[in-house]
């Protein structure tokens, strides 16, 4: 049954999402910069290479533990300029707010993003507000664009991952989605639950710094790690695999995960990256990555291999094998 | 969790799939009963390490999946009719004859996902000049809150708030899978969450009747491995036996409560299931003491001509008749994205499963 309608899988961030964008916006612009299906375009302006991303931030509520939809909006583009291997300077801040929102809401996510702009070193250089009537939209909406220049020597794009690189996970997965879902559906099971929203620039700054070997970056959000790792396995047309037993689960997502039926590896992130990294570089990433506040419990949690291009697959903690498939439809609508 | 830890203990595992693969059995084809168990088999890749002579097959076990097309279009009449449809997010993407509910709700109808029927219950409180509906699916597992919402809507006054009952009850099913005439099954495992609610004397006229392997099985890899273990150890014997592999969750009589609730608010009656058809006392029907809460009194849901779709294997899937990739529509017309049949869309779907797990 196809649709001839905008359904809520088509903004999940899994195969709707890359199928509407491949299939109807991508073909109309005839870009390059859109076909790498990165997390933003890198481009020469004079000489230099600038990153360029925006993104739109929708989360309901806007408030929830470890962040909020300000901090959201800041970290979720620096990170996204990161992606590309650009070091983020210069953001934009576009407000849509719905008639009736309180003043003093709107202040603490201004505060918020101010906050949240100056620990990325980036500056608000320019914006938008616009105000609609009460019910036209839901509290309020931010959009973000920003800018970062890339340096001479960094040349990041998900279509260069080769056999024998090794994957580096930053952390632990599933945070921010499962504390979104259990607030806004009022399960107060897992109280230490904590979104992991946060700027990874200085990360990946320290990394690209140390060592020459960093092919590829990628912050598993929307579609989670699952679907981030098949994007690249697509675009780079190689295999992947991963070891279950080495990804990094806190028992508190991992439980609330269970209760509700999802699958960590399809939750969505909003403070990790995943590095492809050739072997002889892997051991001076990994340190690099665990030497920033935001990647202690990094570890490499897979590799890649020329069988099997396109494909993830995982080998489970009983010592089965299993594919790991891109995210058919949303999982939970409106996280980020 | 205590007592949880050790049913993922790999080394355990392992021992248990060694012992497994060193019983060297002819070919053996055990039914997982239960959807969850499909996607718990599949997810922990128990499915890879077992010798290629144990073929797990899933059966009626996912609930949206062995909902008639009926009782789908029904549904979806409903949310057509000015109500606040309230339903688990499974079903919303459910193909009916002519649409779906995430289709409707994307035309402008008020469809909302809760986690609970509670959640539906509180919606009605806040909404009290709409009638907010709750699509009742699912087996006894989710019948006994279902029921708990009611009798809590009928204590607090919430009269515009009713169930929409699809409910299924699995033991009358065990029976009508094994009169098919198409059945070729060594095993059963038996689902765990179901058993926790009917304990494992429910399943005894079952057994007794149609005296084949049962094991009641939790979702863990060390259960699933034990259970399968037990299962074919029973085979090997020539003794089949009904036992119960999951005790630290399910006793003999089940959860009494549970049960007492959703007698009071529920009378068996008979129901069609996907692939099964209609099946004897196996489905829920809310009492007339409580009809003012039953969506099918209150409203006068247009009848409709339904029809499964074309080509949909989905009913003899889900009886173990056909796998998934034996379906002419799997992977071609019908994928996660764009579902033909229910077993595509539910989470605890078996084409779902094989879609998203299954590596030919």
């Amino acid at each position: 049954m196809t649709t001839d309608k905008i359904l809520l899988d088509h903004g999940g961030g899994g195969k709707m999402s890359h199928r509407l964008i491949s299939e109807m916006v991508a073909p109309l612009f005839k870009t390059p910069h859109l076909e790498g299906m990165n997390d933003g375009a890198v481009f020469d302006a004079g000489g230099r290479r600038i990153a360029f991303s925006t993104d739109s931030y929708t989360v309901d509520p806007i408030r929830f533990p470890g962040g909020d939809i300000g901090e959201l909006a800041v970290n979720g583009t620096v990170n996204d300029i990161a992606m590309c291997g650009g070091e983020p300077a210069f953001l934009s801040l576009g407000l849509i707010i719905e008639e009736g929102f309180p003043l003093s809401d709107l202040e603490d996510i201004l505060k918020s993003i101010a906050r949240s702009a100056e620990r990325a070193g980036v500056s608000i250089v320019t914006g938008d507000t616009k105000v609609v009537p009460n019910g036209a939209a839901d509290k309020i909406y931010i959009n973000t664009s920003g800018v970062g220049w890339v340096p001479d020597h960094v040349f990041l794009d998900a279509r260069n991952a080769r056999a024998g690189d090794l994957i580096i996970l930053s952390g632990s997965i599933a945070d921010h989605g499962m504390t979104v879902l259990t607030l806004r559906e009022g399960l107060t099971f897992s109280s230490s639950l904590k979104s992991d929203t946060a700027p990874l620039n200085h990360m990946v700054k320290r990394l690209l710094s140390s060592v020459g070997g960093v092919h590829v970056l990628r912050d598993p959000t929307r579609g989670g790690l699952g679907t981030a790792l098949n994007e690249i396995a697509l675009q780079s047309k190689v295999g992947v695999e991963i070891n279950e037993a080495d990804i990094p689960v806190r028992p508190e997502a991992a439980g609330a995960c269970e209760l509700l039926g999802f699958d960590p590896l399809y939750v969505a992130n909003e403070g990790k990256l995943i590095a492809f990294v050739s072997p002889d570089d892997a051991d001076k990433a990994l340190q690099a990555v665990r030497n920033d506040e935001f990647g202690k419990s990094a570890a490499v949690i897979g590799r890649v291999v020329s069988e099997r291009p396109g494909k993830v697959y995982m080998k489970t903690t009983i010592g089965g094998t299993r594919i790991v498939d891109m995210l058919a439809g949303e999982q939970l609508p409106r996280i980020c | 969790m205590k007592y949880r830890e050790e049913y993922r203990n790999p080394e355990i595992t392992k021992g248990l799939i060694r012992k497994i693969n060193e019983m060297g059995r002819p070919e053996i084809r055990l039914m997982e009963v239960c959807g969850t168990h499909t996607m718990a088999i599949f997810r922990s890749g128990v499915r890879s390490v077992l010798p290629e002579t144990v073929s797990l097959l899933s059966g009626p076990g996912c609930p949206v999946c062995v909902t008639s097309q009926k009782e789908i279009d029904s549904i979806i009449e409903l949310s057509g009719m000015g109500v606040i449809l309230t339903t688990f997010g499974d079903l919303i993407r459910v193909p009916g004859t002519e649409t779906s509910l995430q289709r409707e709700r994307a035309g402008g109808c008020d469809v909302r996902i809760v986690y609970s029927a509670f959640d539906a219950v509180e919606i009605a409180k806040k909404n009290p000049d709409r009638d907010v509906v709750f699509a009742g699916v699912g087996f006894e597992t989710t019948a006994p809150t279902i029921a708990a919402s009611i009798l809590t809507a009928a204590q607090q006054n919430v009269s515009n708030f009713s169930v929409f009952s699809a409910h299924k009850l699995v033991p009358p099913a065990l029976f009508t899978l094994m009169a098919s005439e198409h059945i070729n099954i060594d095993g059963f495992l038996l689902p765990g969450h179901v058993s926790v609610i009917i304990g494992e004397d429910a399943y005894r006229p079952f057994f007794d009747a149609h005296p084949i392997p049962c094991v009641i099985a939790g979702f863990e890899p060390g259960d699933l491995a034990h259970s399968i273990y037990m299962l074919i150890v029973q085979i090997a014997n020539g003794a089949p036996d009904l036992e119960n592999a999951y005790p630290r969750a399910v006793t003999k009589t089940g959860n009494t409560k549970a049960q007492t609730v959703m007698d009071r608010i529920f009378i068996p009656r008979d129901s069609e299931w996907r692939g099964l058809g209609e099946i004897p006392g196996s489905g829920l029907k809310i009492r007339n003491s409580f009809e003012s809460f039953d969506a099918e009194v209150r409203f006068n849901i247009p009848q409709t001509e339904s029809r499964e779709p074309k080509g949909c294997a989905c009913g003899k899937i889900l009886t173990g008749v056909l796998t998934p990739p034996q379906c002419p529509l799997y992977k071609k017309s019908c994928s996660p994205e764009n579902p033909v049949g229910p077993c595509m869309v539910s989470s605890e779907g078996t084409c779902a499963a094989y879609f998203k797990y299954y590596d030919e």
